[in-house]
């Protein structure tokens, strides 16, 4: 890197200077007492249609989606579009499963997936399985969001050598970690508004200003190699890139809601209906995910990995720096800034509800199942604080000192691991016929099997699997939750039949699961 | 009313969601260049115009199933 960009660096400052202030300002924002957790840590309940539009949109659309599904486009060409199918997909999941859940903890003041698999299961081993496969995916997930400030903090040309290079992350993630602490949800439902518009607003400038620079669409895709601009056909006794595509998507989809953070999201809605309208207008979102999709190959018809001012961010960076540069290439240093902005905003917002999520799965589901059994609300409260804490620090660390591939290869193994959760959770809001010993059965079985094909494909998100001769690549994560069902399926008849003296034991009815 | 009002019930139109997953999750169909639209290729407008059609499917069952809740609920 060289010179600093200052009219972009004073600009980028400026948004981090606002959005640090309304961090904290949001303490006050439709006050509730911070000492108890379900206000610190879902903000009350009472976030209506729009701001939960915004806070589950911050929180699945985040930096690292930004930097890294363009990327994905620029390095590998179409497969990178599975996003858009995977956003597709969701939808009608969020809508038919989610109010369903969010009725239930609702009723019974379930905070986190563990309390809910907990009342509903009765075996808090089953809940700690399900808490920490929260935790561990989530981490992995933090840690990413800083790789997307360290890059665009690194295209503003701020660089320096040892611990001063990552100062200002560090900076970044005091600033995060503080107003987290005070204001708790409140913090990134208010940031997430600023946020969006910015990434709105930058979006749309690449998306008109980029073409018209460049030629049109036509010139655009007329210079991406051909091996890029569609998936390749499969060959004879294969679905090849077809089902690793459609697996991809369906996979993610089905992997998304039971990340702690989007749960947390839905959670704090104040209503089914309020969830319902969300599922028809957050595709607002994957919208524009696709067109950001489109900036990779932007990204490589302008042939940026040539230029030699790039050179050595792409170095750097590797395709994760296809994004600001693009940027860089194409705009003024003053809209360069609102741009970087947006995108380290943008790592802010899911970082503090992921933080907040992992935090109240701690305090609910270890720390008041094992350790301190009766706290008062305050120190429960105040224990998800700290927690929230320790647990940005570490992935501060992380990402410090470990290389970032590191974070790639564990957040894709946490994709394969909290899918593992689905039995007990999705099906578990339909269902109590599962017998609580075989989910946790086959929940083992998905871990392990999961993790082992993704190191024997050195983790890579797709396995062949052969069948009749056949091969089928496709999503490991959708692969084993199925295996997981199934030996869930059939080990419950058989612990059933085993333990029939012992009915099992479930503090929600069938009534609480809808309005 | 007696009963209560079925949220969870099963309705019907459930079924639009169906559509949508399968046009997307089957990529044979849409895996071509032509016909290419604005210089954009087939493979990518029409997977963008998919999230469009997505939300108004969506929106349709939810205002089809919610008018059922509000009536069986007053």
């Amino acid at each position: 890197m060289h010179d600093i960009n200052w009219i972009a660096f004073a600009v980028f400052v400026l948004l981090f200077a606002l959005i640090t202030w309304l961090g904290f300002a949001a303490a006050n924002w439709r006050k509730g007492d911070l000492d108890l957790l379900h206000e610190w840590g879902l903000g009350g309940r009472r976030f209506g249609t729009v701001i939960t539009w915004f806070l589950i949109g911050g929180d699945l659309y985040t930096a690292y989606t930004f930097i890294a599904v363009p990327a994905l486009a620029f390095g590998a060409g179409a497969v990178a579009f599975f996003a858009v199918p995977y956003t597709i997909v969701i939808y009608p999941i969020l809508f038919l499963v989610f109010p369903r859940l969010w009725h239930v903890c609702h009723k019974h003041g379930y905070i986190t997936a563990g309390d809910f698999v907990r009342g509903r299961f009765g075996n808090r081993w089953l809940a700690l399985a399900i808490t920490v496969t929260g935790i561990i995916a989530t981490m992995p997930y933090i840690a990413l969001q800083l790789v997307g400030i360290q890059v665009v903090v690194g295209a503003l040309g701020i660089s320096g050598t040892g611990l001063a290079s990552d100062l200002p992350l560090i900076i970044a993630f005091v600033i995060l970690a503080a107003f987290t602490y005070s204001s708790g949800l409140r913090a990134p439902a208010s940031i997430a508004i600023v946020k969006d518009i910015l990434i709105y607003i930058t979006a749309f400038a690449v998306i008109i200003a980029v073409p018209i620079q460049l030629g049109g669409f036509a010139k655009i895709f007329s210079a991406i190699p051909e091996s890029k601009l569609l998936l390749a056909t499969p060959g004879p006794n294969t679905t090849g890139a077809y089902s690793a595509y459609a697996t991809l998507a369906l996979g993610s989809a089905l992997a998304l809601f039971l990340y702690p953070h989007s749960l947390t999201g839905i959670l704090s809605a104040s209503g089914g209906h309020a969830i319902r309208r969300n599922a028809a207008l957050l595709p607002g979102y994957s919208f524009l995910l696709g067109l950001l999709a489109l900036i990779g190959f932007f990204a490589l018809a302008a042939g940026l990995d040539k230029l030699p001012e790039f050179a050595a961010g792409f170095k750097e960076f590797g395709n994760n720096f296809a994004v600001p540069a693009l940027i860089l290439h194409s705009f003024p240093s003053w809209f360069v800034g609102v741009a970087f902005a947006a995108i380290g905003i943008g790592a802010l917002v899911p970082a503090a509800i992921m933080s907040i999520a992992a935090a109240n799965l701690y305090t609910r589901n270890i720390h008041r199942e094992f350790i301190n059994k009766s706290p008062t609300d305050k120190q429960e409260a105040q224990m998800a604080k700290w927690v929230s804490l320790i647990v940005k620090f570490g992935a501060l660390v992380f990402i410090i000192f470990i290389p970032t591939k590191f974070a790639i290869f564990l957040q894709l193994l946490g994709g394969i691991w909290i899918i593992q959760t689905l039995p007990s959770i999705m099906l578990g809001v339909y269902t109590r016929w599962f017998d609580d010993w075989a989910l946790l059965v086959g929940w083992v079985v998905g871990i392990i099997t999961g993790t082992a094909m993704a190191i024997a494909v050195d983790l890579s998100p797709t396995y062949p699997l052969a069948l009749l001769g056949h091969s089928f690549p496709g999503y490991i994560a959708l692969y084993t939750v199925i295996l997981n069902l199934v030996v869930a399926v059939v080990l419950t008849p058989l612990f059933k039949g085993m333990r029939a003296a012992h009915p099992p034991v479930d503090q929600t009815v069938t009534s609480d699961y809808f309005a | 009313m007696n009963r209560p009002h079925h949220q969870s019930a099963w309705s019907w139109w459930y079924l639009l969601f169906v559509i949508q997953y399968v046009f997307v999750l089957w990529p044979p169909l849409y895996n071509r260049v032509e016909p290419s639209l604005g210089g954009i290729p087939f493979f990518y407008w029409y997977q963008l115009l998919w999230v469009i059609i997505g939300a108004i499917l969506t929106a349709i069952v939810y205002f089809a199933t919610e008018a059922k809740h509000t009536s069986a609920g007053s």
